[in-house]
């Protein structure tokens, strides 16, 4: 069943069209040996193919037929529209789709909801030592951000399965073999593998092939992720051990969250600097901001966070704790309406390229 | 601006992959070599940018090649598609250099993809670029760039100066205006004459005008010429042409790899008048592309139609075109604008004259017809199965065979005599090579390897020849 199709995704199909006579690129990534299995392109297709793309670049300078040729075939930027589109597409609940197409103005408004909920949160600004509860009382920051957590999964969750029903249609029945495509998939994402799967690096412009994005991405997600399990381990030594914060400099939370946090500098801040001196042609502009917007909320996130750290015993913790406790609030809530989400579907579409790998014998 | 007041030691006419693997050599060596490029940068390459890999010979399996591929068995393939129309000698050396190329190209950041399903059955004797000839020639370019390489872009060559057999310098043409590029070596490598459509007129009359090109427009053929006006000695069939079938719809320049069409030997072919001409299962498509060119180019007004039915769709490699899809006979004709009554009796005929047989796609099967002019004798199945599609056909121009005659050190001959000073590498002359026929991958062996001769040949010419 044909239907209808948007600019961008009509542009994807033509370009998939031309790409799968050629097959020049087939060497490069997945997604053209996805599209070598196809022979038409429909809105499923296309979904997720673009979901696949990781962006790297190299099929834009290999292409005969790039601009400005007539054929005006540029894979990475359309497909990157696509994936957009494909997020709002997801997007729970559907109003909220707007969301990805003003990235500064979510970003504002949940900036705003923080604030508010933060400043409401608080109960003073005077204290006397590192405590923070005296500030915001340890159970109304579970209750908040508890919360926000269940709202973010939720959310996740349901863009998730509207994914799964586009690019999954027939979702092949369970078998013994998907533990170890799930294992697969995992080690993709976890070594962003398609990122240098040639052995080399992808490109930043023709022929300059360089490790910074790879990097800069893993110190961000592993920067993210051990700021995570500090919270988690924080959140133990508390709830089972009873232990109340402040914990020693030398504590496990403050050491993952001090590594984590300078990941989650680095990462972000070189990844901004890397978004300024890509070459603009391929990334559509639409995931250019979502990435900025994202980009700059972790940044805001992990140096308000050191600086609490720093700055913990100081009379300005009040406030820099109200501060912190906005952004990360802000953070969450755009979880489910920013670049975030590219690791959801990236995530999904890897896992599927793994089974049909197995099924096509890729 | 091209710096006139230089006095390079190399100047490489073109800006294909034979004249990146001179200037690259060449530049290596030490020699100040400037590259002069017809083409605007994001057009640059020729018709290298359009390839997709080379012919080696190699003993053993290699990290890009399976199996083994010997040099003798090179050596019969490039006698049997020429039918001996090959200079023997400088095909030994190209085939033996061959097995060496992939890694020689690789020393400038040339990437080769592992051997894959998907590179058409020539993972044993061909090894392919990976993202192809365009990705190649970027990674050449960036090379050159590297060891100091001057490159001129949007740069015509449109005079040469040669006294007594010798080079001196090159008119070229460029947007700042006509500047004069002094070296004391030139190679040519700047393709042959197939984008020049005032040339193929010359020799194909009005038919010339429905050709397509597959490749560059910028090979017009200007230095070839101005090389056999200088008395330069040629070689190749002047008249010829390497054409496959392309779709008719495609660009008229620069459409490459994406235009070509694989339905033929699961259909019949038509011409303007609804009559079939060719035996379209003649043998694997492989084999036989590229003689639909010219079998085309025969044809009232150079156009003919590939057409299938239900049965054939989805068994041969997508089309970047959609196919003209009709339910009857009668509205397939009206679409095409072929008379209705021929192409139904046409194609009634061949479903009366098909034999039994079982259909094998993959093997010289046994489905035929009988008592047809002509027949077919290879996967002949009715047309009888809506939808029928087709897909309109015209010659499709891959290169010409002309080129200028070379030594073993790439040199040219001039009225008898090797120039000391002016190598050519490439299709310029590969016709020394390839006087006829085509077998995949060899054009770009024989630019490499020549490129490579003219490079080393030419900078060592420049070095004895020392500073003016």
């Amino acid at each position: 069943m044909t239907e209808a199709l948007t600019d961008a995704l009509r542009k994807a199909e033509h370009e998939m069209v031309v790409c799968n006579a050629c097959r020049y690129c087939e060497a490069y990534c997945p997604v053209f040996q996805a599209m070598e299995q196809r022979v038409t392109f429909q809105r499923a297709d296309l979904t997720y193919l673009a979901n696949l793309c990781h962006n790297c670049g190299e099929c834009l300078y290999a292409c005969q037929y790039a601009p400005p040729h007539e054929f005006n075939i540029d894979v990475p930027r359309t497909l990157s529209r696509v994936r957009v589109e494909s997020y709002e597409s997801f997007a729970w609940p559907s109003f909220a789709a707007v969301a990805f197409r003003r990235p500064w103005v979510t970003t504002l408004v949940a900036l705003a909801i923080g604030v508010s909920i933060s400043l409401a949160a608080a109960r003073t600004f005077q204290v006397r030592d590192a405590n923070f509860y005296e500030v915001v009382p340890h159970n109304l920051m579970v209750t908040l951000f508890g919360a926000a957590g269940l709202f973010v999964a939720v959310s996740l969750a349901v863009g998730h399965r509207r994914f799964l029903a586009i690019a999954n249609p027939k979702d092949p029945r369970r078998s013994g073999q998907d533990a170890a495509y799930a294992g697969r998939a995992t080690v993709d994402v976890l070594t962003l593998k398609h990122l240098h799967a040639t052995g080399e690096d992808c490109v930043d412009a023709e022929e300059q092939r360089r490790p910074w994005r790879r990097w800069l991405h893993h110190c961000t997600f592993y920067g993210f992720a051990l700021c995570f399990a500090s919270t988690t381990v924080a959140a133990i030594y508390h709830l089972v051990f009873g232990w109340i914060a402040p914990y020693a400099y030398t504590s496990l939370p403050v050491v993952l969250g001090t590594v984590g946090g300078f990941g989650l500098v680095v990462g972000p801040a070189g990844l901004l600097v890397l978004d300024r001196r890509r070459d603009a042609a391929l990334t559509h502009t639409s995931e250019r901001s979502l990435g900025v917007a994202f980009l700059t909320m972790l940044l805001l996130t992990s140096v308000t966070g050191l600086l609490l750290l720093v700055l913990r015993e100081r009379p300005v913790m009040p406030a820099l704790l109200v501060v912190h406790l906005a952004i990360v609030l802000a953070l969450f809530l755009t979880f489910p309406y920013g670049k975030f989400v590219h690791g959801i579907y990236r995530g999904a579409a890897l896992l599927k390229f793994r089974r049909e790998e197995e099924q096509f014998g890729l | 601006m091209l710096n006139v007041n230089v006095q390079y030691d190399v100047a490489v006419l073109g800006g294909g992959n034979a004249a990146l693997c001179a200037a690259l050599t060449a530049a290596e060596r030490g020699a100040r070599v400037i590259i002069v490029e017809r083409a605007p940068r994001e057009f640059r390459g020729g018709n290298s940018r359009h390839t997709r890999n080379l012919r080696c010979s190699h003993a053993a399996p290699t990290d890009v090649l399976t199996d083994a591929y010997s040099e003798d068995e090179f050596m019969a393939d490039l006698m049997r598609v020429t039918g001996g129309a090959t200079d023997q000698l400088l095909a030994r050396m190209m085939v033996r250099a061959s097995a060496d190329v992939p890694r020689r190209m690789c020393r400038f950041g040339v990437r080769f993809q592992p051997p894959l399903r998907g590179t058409l059955h020539l993972g044993r004797t061909n090894a392919f670029f990976l993202g192809g000839g365009k990705a190649l020639m970027n990674s050449a370019y960036a090379a050159a760039e590297r060891l100091g390489v001057r490159i001129a872009y949007d740069a015509e060559v449109v005079g040469l100066c040669i006294r007594n057999g010798r080079f001196e310098s090159a008119e070229v043409r460029t947007p700042h205006g006509t500047e004069s590029i002094r070296a004391r070596t030139v190679v040519l490598a700047a393709g042959g004459f197939e984008s020049n459509l005032e040339w193929l007129a010359e020799i194909w009359g009005e038919a010339a005008s429905n050709f397509i090109i597959r490749g560059t427009p910028y090979n017009t053929g200007t230095v070839l010429r101005l090389m056999l006006d200088a008395g330069a000695e040629p070689v190749g069939d002047p008249s010829q042409c390497h054409a496959v079938a392309v779709d008719a719809r495609a660009p008229k320049f620069d459409g490459g790899i994406v235009t070509r069409l694989d339905s033929v030997p699961l259909g019949i072919v038509v011409n303007k008048h609804g009559d079939r001409f060719y035996d379209e299962g003649e043998d694997y498509w492989p084999k036989r592309y590229a003689i639909w060119g010219r079998l085309v180019a025969q044809q009232p007004d150079q156009i003919a139609y590939s057409i299938v039915d239900a049965k054939a769709i989805g068994r041969f490699m997508p089309s970047v075109f959609p196919p003209i899809a009709a339910d009857s006979f009668r509205d397939l004709a009206s679409t095409l604008g072929v008379p209705s009554g021929t192409l139904s009796a046409t194609i009634e005929r061949f479903n009366a004259a098909v034999r039994p047989g079982t259909f094998d796609h993959q093997t010289l099967d046994d489905c035929r017809t009988e008592g047809l002019v002509p027949n077919k004798t290879h996967w002949a199945q009715r047309v009888d199965t809506p939808p029928f599609h087709a897909y309109p056909l015209r010659p499709g121009i891959t290169f010409t065979y002309l080129g200028v005659k070379v030594d073993e050190h790439a040199r040219v001959l001039i009225k008898g005599d090797v120039a000391e000073n002016i190598f050519a590498a490439g299709e310029i002359m590969a016709g020394n090579i390839l006087g006829r026929g085509y077998v995949a991958g060899v054009g770009m062996t024989i630019g490499t390897v020549f490129g490579d001769i003219a490079g080393r040949e030419s900078s060592e010419m420049a070095v004895k020849t020392g500073p003016p």
